[in-house]
């Protein structure tokens, strides 16, 4: 048995790792998970350079951040695997709410067009919605979404707010909205403080969230380890999308030792039913957070070209060598070569034009076809990796 | 004589905040400023302007001072950048004590050394005295364990005190497990039994 340390944020994406560990899929490749509980994503980072963790749960857009030089001088990082796709949660506060109530919103909590719509003429003023991370795909999201919805750039500030602290900064009105992962928006709804507005996934059907982001040197120079870990946590990701194990799965990530929260609260983020208003309204939203399906886990290089290219306009470097850098960070070959054996649908190409899919569709794969999750943005926006980048 | 500094010091506890400060004051005569309310942090870290801001690196408010250090423009005066690239050995002593520093541009590396030096010490201070009290309180809890499996003994097969304490150490010697272990299992067993 080879110990490894992971380290991951307590929410609910952070799943598969728990999984892995817990329901044996790490024993099964001879690992046994040490799962370090981090307080921060700057830690998981810092930890992870440092050699303090041997893999970290990490925003995806964060290893891309790192490779463009908007951090700390550390080792290089790579993101293996994606671990999840949404799980966001737009919510508002309750004065807010009662504004988009009064114009008549219904709170569907499924269309981002009518919620931008009612958002841009309830708001009053400049903006101030709340994020986890600077280099977040909530932040991406909000940003993609406002600006399609009539919000100018000044119109609107994203400020970072430590998620369990968001649920006081809407109280204190610091900032009127959040975006934020699951139990977080919950949390804020349960304390009477918001309704949820929208998922994630009514924004970008498909927005990459968390990666397994590893050490280049102990990723190339211990390809065992690592191919064992891809393994397992893929493993998990494939269990946790059973629509008949997420309750299993709240109660497991809900113990003391791990989330250390009610199993009632997690359940919601894993099941998408979720509770929108302090009035007890129900919404379901079925693929409000996967792991697995239709080719979730693969690591598309175009990706990280999408989130570089926004990042470098916003801090002012080049776009075209910012996703050339981005891009060599994420390993479509690490996980070819590690979960080929495991019988993971591996996709022909390792980029492609991004947002393209309004559907599930089956594509041509490695060996035989696959099934690729539907991508696509609620604006009709596409993203082509080797296109110019527009406006310069 | 090169100018006094400004530190932060962003941390709830006092306790632990203190003995912080106090040591980097005594390190070189810095005025150092602590924190202890995370709401607000941004604004009052741009109000303060200070030189220097540590912070425990699993405090959830590290990632407010990440945005700070990116979001300080080249015409703004900047108000924190990330602890210094130069010195890689220092980096990964700080996050092995479990610091982070945020380092105002321009500062140079010289002057960051000794205050960082002077805080990975009280860290380390920090962080063996929290290690030695869950060290205590894990004996404590072991031997309220064995308290309930000798009582579990005693009535079970009318021994005294000694005897059950006794038959409890032999158990665990001829098994090659610890006392307490032995004791929490006879504890948990005897409760399945509904004794």
């Amino acid at each position: 048995m080879t110990t490894l340390r992971l380290g991951y944020v307590p929410l609910v994406d952070a799943a598969p790792l728990i999984v892995a560990q817990e329901l044996g899929f790490a024993a099964e490749e001879g690992l046994r998970l040490d799962l370090v509980r981090l307080g921060a994503w700057a830690q998981a980072r810092d930890m992870l350079g440092a050699g303090a963790i041997d893999a970290a749960h990490m925003l995806v857009p964060m290893p891309v951040a790192q490779a463009l030089g908007l951090g700390p001088s550390l080792p290089t990082m790579d993101l293996v695997m994606f671990l999840s796709h949404g799980g966001q949660v737009i919510v508002v506060n309750r004065d807010l709410e009662k504004r988009l109530r009064g114009m008549g919103h219904d709170f569907a909590f499924a269309d981002a067009v009518a919620a931008g719509a009612a958002l841009h003429r309830a708001a009053t003023g400049r903006l101030r919605i709340g994020v986890p991370f600077p280099f977040s795909t909530h932040a991406e999201l909000v940003r993609h979404w406002l600006s399609r919805c009539g919000f100018g750039a000044d119109a609107f500030d994203l400020v970072t707010v430590p998620p369990p602290l968001m649920a006081d900064a809407l109280a204190r009105g610091e900032v009127e909205a959040i975006c934020v992962g699951e139990p977080w928006a919950s949390v804020a709804v349960d304390r009477g403080l918001a309704a949820l507005l929208l998922p994630g996934t009514a924004i970008w059907a498909a927005p990459p969230e968390k990666g397994l982001v590893l050490r280049r040197d102990l990723a190339e120079t211990r390809p065992n380890q690592t191919g064992a870990l891809m393994r397992a946590i893929w493993r998990a990701g494939r269990w946790l999308d059973d629509a008949d194990h997420r309750g299993t799965a709240a109660e497991i990530i809900a113990r003391p030792g791990y989330l250390d929260l009610p199993p009632e609260l997690v359940e919601r983020g894993l099941t998408g039913r979720m509770t929108i208003s302090a009035g007890g309204e129900l919404r379901g939203s079925g693929d409000l957070v996967t792991f697995h399906r239709g080719g979730a886990s693969f690591p598309w290089k175009s990706l990280a070209a999408l989130f570089a290219q926004r990042i470098a306009l916003a801090h002012g470097l080049d776009p075209r060598s910012a996703m050339d850098r981005a891009m060599a960070h994420f390993r479509t070959d690490l996980y070819r070569q590690h979960l080929r054996p495991a019988g993971a649908p591996l996709p022909g190409a390792s980029q492609r034009l991004e947002g393209m899919l309004a559907a599930d569709r089956t594509v041509a794969a490695e060996r035989g076809s696959m099934i690729l999750r539907a991508d696509g943005f609620f604006d009709g926006f596409t993203f082509d990796p080797m296109a110019p980048v527009p406006g310069r | 004589m090169s100018k006094r500094l400004l530190i932060l010091v962003v941390e709830p506890d006092p306790d632990r905040a203190q003995p912080i400060a106090d040591g980097l004051q005594q390190a070189g005569g810095h005025e150092v400023h602590i924190i202890a309310e995370q709401s607000g942090l941004a604004r009052q870290v741009a109000d303060l302007r200070p030189d220097l801001v540590l912070i425990d690196m699993a405090n959830p408010s590290r990632d407010v001072l990440e945005e700070l250090a990116l979001a300080s423009g080249p015409t703004e005066r900047p108000v924190a950048m990330f602890v210094d690239r130069s010195d890689e050995d220092l980096t990964r002593r700080a996050i092995e004590a479990g610091i982070s520093a945020y380092v105002v541009d321009g500062l140079r590396p010289e002057r960051i050394k000794p205050i960082l030096d002077a805080a990975i010490t009280r860290f380390h201070i920090f962080q063996q005295m929290r290690a030695e009290l869950a060290a205590t309180r894990a004996a404590l809890e072991e031997r309220k364990i064995i308290d309930r499996a000798k009582a579990v003994l005693m009535k079970a097969r009318g021994l005294d005190e000694e005897a059950a304490y006794g038959l409890l150490r032999k158990t665990a010697m001829d098994q090659g497990k610890r006392l307490g272990d032995v004791a929490q299992q006879l504890v948990m067993a005897a409760g399945l039994l509904g004794r």
